[in-house]
């Protein structure tokens, strides 16, 4: 098992008081295995993503644990996160356009990093090109600055430097969002091909694109509200979700491969729940068709079936 | 690359013709008649030299010709060099006159702008690490930077020469000296020099600091900076880069500055009666000596673009971005 | 004339889920009560400007009349001392911080109209519009401003406060055209601005409608900055002996100081209030910039 999740709560502060972004977060992740992390904006899937590697200013650990290889992840604390940053976690971020510096060359730019790091950058010079001509980049890059590169071009740069140290986890948050479809494709491609060769050894993919996740993941996790809805074998979430939210979200596409969020969201009627002072009981329960009274109760999440997990009253009984 | 600095160039050379243009257009539209305003306001007692100074003026100015002649010929005489000839040390000529002081007024402000830059950025980082230094060197610099540069000047003068008795208030060096390339005159030059280098030193100083404080604030606020502490970098390095980043705007600063500076320069001098162009705006708005102050205006205007055009060329040597988009790179 | 403190930070984007809108404004008025920047600067400001105009309505006599003892110290008469011919310094400093304050909102207000417009026309219309507007900010913004004034005004016989600030005013706008250019610019791209356009509503009614209130803020502190600005050029002008004629402001009395010798007698009260007024009064603005600027952008709060 790569990683473990164990009841996580992150909470943002704000003045009027702490925003719920996950309260009580429970999965794991298989050595090898690809996840997608669906919702839409604001369920707190890119909460988790950031939780994993590094709380910002106004991110507040608040309970639960996280295992990595066996070996807890002091999320909260600061400076003894930086061992594992880079070496056992990385990340690709959502702003891989602009996440090389601007006025240094890609090669001295990496290296830097590298020995800060306290890698040679010699040890990992092949490998480096060996990857960068894997993704489909000329060596060359590393003496040119990012901007005389395209998008597709940085955001594959980002990917292999991220993945140069070889990470248990992989974090990649809305990756392919700002990128052309064809272009997505291939950096897809690109990552399940790390994930074939060892490069990585497990991968977390935030994205708000099902029909993207269905192409590369192997399993696929849906949060709501802060708390996880359903995870299950990428298939059996197209083909046969449980948890009523998960239905909705992949009724209302009309045809998986080809849609944007804004277009397939609308297909929900009603808004997520605020945070701040969260709904009692299961939160979907406002929205959903097949709300009883049951449902004040905060559902548990559990395993319908093997390797399928839903956090519902209604399913598996 | 060319397309760059011909628009550049071109953007100065529209600046020079305005600025000469404004320079010939004032006395002209101004009510009254400048040369006998002039003349009258400057007070010369013999006749003869009175009536040649008229007859002279009177031919420079043409003002019984048409404008577009009065124009031309402004132009012509001033691509020749001739900017006229001084009311107040006549029969001098105005271009020899500031010729003359343009070396002391140089002195000052080249060390002045260079060295209040280098130290401003470097208090500027410095003041971005924590917030009690941010609290201090921030407000300190705002104070710097609200200083009127004569005051500052007339402040040091006074502590550090009226009362301390450390340096001369006064003058370029002692009367009692003749220019030589002598020790003891340099080092009279140099004590006459620190008291106005320092007031415009320091007055600089605050602004350079509260530009690079801000700008470094937000190069660390930027995507870069973020992954990088993602991937555990250490604050050093994504310093190192936040600051020369931020280094690149305070470039452009430097020309934005320019002006404001060399006003500065010319308000120190005249605290300190120092021999530069500042007191010789003095003395020639006392004496109604137009020619001498359009010549200072004109001499200033083609230093500042020429200082422009410098200040363009580094920030495209020192900025990878703009050199690779004019030599074209690969995209 | 200074650095811009506002740094050109996005908003913040808000990683929290809940609805903003009004709950912006209170906020704001949360921060602004607890920022020290903000509300120091302001005092200060306030209370000069309380100075200025009450000041001159306990002086019987006008500023420049020969009242008392010549050269004499701060005293419980003379607060500030007198000059060498008798005049009372602190009736010329109440007077002068009046005309300072005059000048900075006229000069300051001028610059502002000037450069807003020009900024946003610039920056909303485009294409040639917004290359020549470019151009000829570009000019101005190479000039000297205060080398060019010394030769505007030397010509003119008449001085007023009014003229100097509409002087300065007409100089010193270029970078706040810059400025709101640049932001305007990011503006006109957005979605609403848009729909605006597309529904074929006038330029100027977007522009005052749609873009001039998502930049207010911005507008704010540029405004503070020019009124900075425009104070301290009127300085450097009046101390050259191109202020009002028979006027009285703070660069008028550090003129006569430094004209009559106040250094070398030593007379330190006669040169160091009215430097000190500037100086107090511009860098309260200054800091009561930042104090809005980490009110309005949250980014800032933190560090």
């Amino acid at each position: 098992m790569t990683l473990r999740v164990n009841d996580l709560k992150v909470y943002y502060q704000t003045l009027r008081g702490d925003v719920h972004a996950l309260d009580g977060v429970n999965f794991d992740l298989a050595d090898g295995e690809i996840m997608g992390l669906a919702g839409e904006s604001g369920c707190g899937k890119s909460t988790l993503g950031k939780s994993l590697i590094r709380l910002d200013g106004r991110m507040r650990h608040v309970d639960g644990t996280i295992e990595l290889d066996g070996e807890n992840v002091p999320i909260a604390d600061d400076r003894a996160m930086n061992r594992f940053r880079y070496h056992e976690i990385s990340l690709i971020p959502q702003y891989a356009m602009s996440a090389l510096n601007p006025t240094r060359k890609i090669g001295r730019m990496i290296n830097e990093l590298l020995r800060s790091r306290g890698v040679r950058p010699a040890d990992v010079a092949e490998e480096l090109d060996r990857r960068l001509e894997l993704v489909g980049l000329d060596p060359d890059v590393l003496k040119r600055f990012p901007i005389e590169l395209s998008g597709g071009m940085k955001q594959r740069v980002v990917m292999v430097m991220a993945t140069l140290l070889d990470p248990s986890l992989l974090i990649a948050d809305e990756a392919t969002s700002a990128l052309d479809v064809s272009t997505q494709r291939s950096v897809v491609e690109s990552m399940v091909e790390f994930r074939d060769r060892g490069y990585v050894k497990s991968m977390i993919f935030v994205t708000h694109d099902i029909s993207l996740v269905y192409q590369m993941a192997d399993t696929v996790m849906v949060m709501y509200a802060g708390r996880i809805a359903e995870k299950a074998p990428a298939s059996t979430i197209i083909n046969d979700p449980q948890h009523p939210y998960t239905k909705m979200l992949i009724g209302a596409l009309p045809e998986v491969g080809t849609t944007t969020e804004d277009t397939r969201l609308e297909g929900i009627p009603g808004t997520p729940p605020g945070l701040l002072h969260p709904p009692t009981g299961c939160r979907f329960k406002d929205r959903c068709p097949i709300a009883s009274e049951e449902c004040s109760q905060t559902p548990p999440l559990v395993e319908i079936e093997p390797g399928h997990w839903a956090a519902c009253w209604k399913t598996g009984r | 690359m060319w397309r760059y600095m011909g628009r550049k160039l071109g953007i100065y050379g529209i600046t020079f013709v305005v600025a000469v243009t404004i320079n010939w257009m004032i006395p002209r539209f101004m009510p009254g008649d400048p040369v006998s305003s002039m003349l009258n306001r400057a007070s010369v007692s013999d006749p003869e030299a009175l009536e040649r100074m008229n007859t002279y003026y009177n031919e420079v100015f043409g003002l019984d010709t048409p404008l577009y002649q009065q124009y031309l010929s402004f132009w012509s005489g001033l691509l020749r060099g001739d900017l006229g000839i001084s009311v107040w040390l006549y029969p001098e000529p105005v271009t020899d006159i500031i010729l003359r002081h343009i070396p002391f007024t140089l002195g000052l402000l080249l060390p002045a702008i260079i060295l209040s830059w280098i130290v401003g950025n470097r208090f500027g980082a410095f003041a971005a690490r924590s917030k009690i230094l941010d609290n201090t060197v921030l407000p300190l610099g705002y104070i710097l930077t609200a200083t009127p540069y004569m005051w500052l000047a007339l402040l040091l003068a006074w502590a550090l020469g009226v009362v301390g008795g450390f340096f001369p208030t006064a003058g370029g060096y002692s009367f009692a000296l003749t220019p030589s390339w002598s020790w003891p005159f340099i080092s009279n030059l140099l004590t006459h020099w620190f008291l106005p280098f320092l007031s415009m030193f320091l007055v600089a100083l605050g602004g350079w600091a509260i530009g690079m404080r801000n700008m470094i604030i937000y190069e660390l606020e930027a995507d870069y900076s973020n992954y990088l502490q993602a991937l555990g970098a250490p604050r050093r390095l994504i310093r190192r880069y936040a600051f020369r980043n931020a280094m690149l705007p305070q470039i452009t600063g430097l020309a934005v500055q320019l002006g404001t500076i060399i006003a500065g320069a010319l308000l120190t001098e005249i605290v300190f009666n120092y021999p530069g162009l500042g007191t010789l705006v003095l003395n020639s708005l006392n004496n109604n000596d137009f020619f001498l102050l359009q010549g200072i205006f004109l001499f200033v205007v083609v230093g500042v673009l020429i200082a422009n055009f410098i200040i363009d060329i580094i920030y495209v040597l020192v900025d990878p971005r703009t050199r690779v988009q004019m030599t074209g790179g690969a995209s | 004339m200074t650095n811009v403190p506002a740094t050109p930070g996005a908003a913040d984007s808000g990683a929290a889920p809940e609805p903003a809108g009004e709950r912006k404004v209170s906020e704001g008025l949360h921060f602004a009560r607890r920022n020290p920047k903000l509300l120091i600067g302001t005092g200060i400001v306030l209370a000069l400007l309380f100075t200025g105009l009450i000041g001159p309505l306990f002086i019987d006599q006008g500023p420049n009349v020969y009242v008392g003892p010549k050269s004499q110290p701060p005293s419980s008469e003379y607060w500030m001392g007198t000059t060498s011919f008798g005049q009372d310094i602190w009736a010329q400093f109440v007077y002068g911080l009046r005309s300072t304050f005059l000048v900075g909102a006229l000069g300051g207000g001028i610059a502002f109209v000037v450069g807003t417009a020009v900024g946003f026309v610039a920056g909303f219309k485009g294409g040639l519009v917004d290359e020549l507007l470019n151009m000829f900010t570009n000019v101005v913004l190479v000039l000297p401003t205060l080398v060019v004034l010394i030769v505007a005004v030397a010509y003119l016989d008449v001085r007023g406060v009014v003229v100097q600030a509409l002087f300065i005013g007409l100089t010193s706008w270029p970078w706040a055209a810059r400025a709101v250019r640049s932001q305007a610019l990011s503006l006109a791209t957005r979605d609403y601005v848009d729909l605006a356009r597309l529904s074929g509503r006038r330029t100027w009614r977007i522009i005052t409608t749609e873009i001039a209130p998502n930049m207010s803020s911005y507008l704010v502190m540029s405004f503070i900055l020019l009124f900075g600005g425009a104070i301290l050029i009127a300085a450097g002008l009046d101390f050259i002996g191109l202020g009002p004629a028979n006027g009285v402001s703070l660069g008028l009395m550090l003129e006569s100081a430094v004209a009559w010798s106040a250094l070398q007698l030593g007379m330190w009260w006669w040169f160091i209030p009215p430097g000190a007024g500037i100086t107090l009064l511009v860098g309260s603005m200054y800091i009561l910039n930042v104090g809005l600027d980490e009110v309005f952008n949250p980014k800032l709060r933190e560090l």
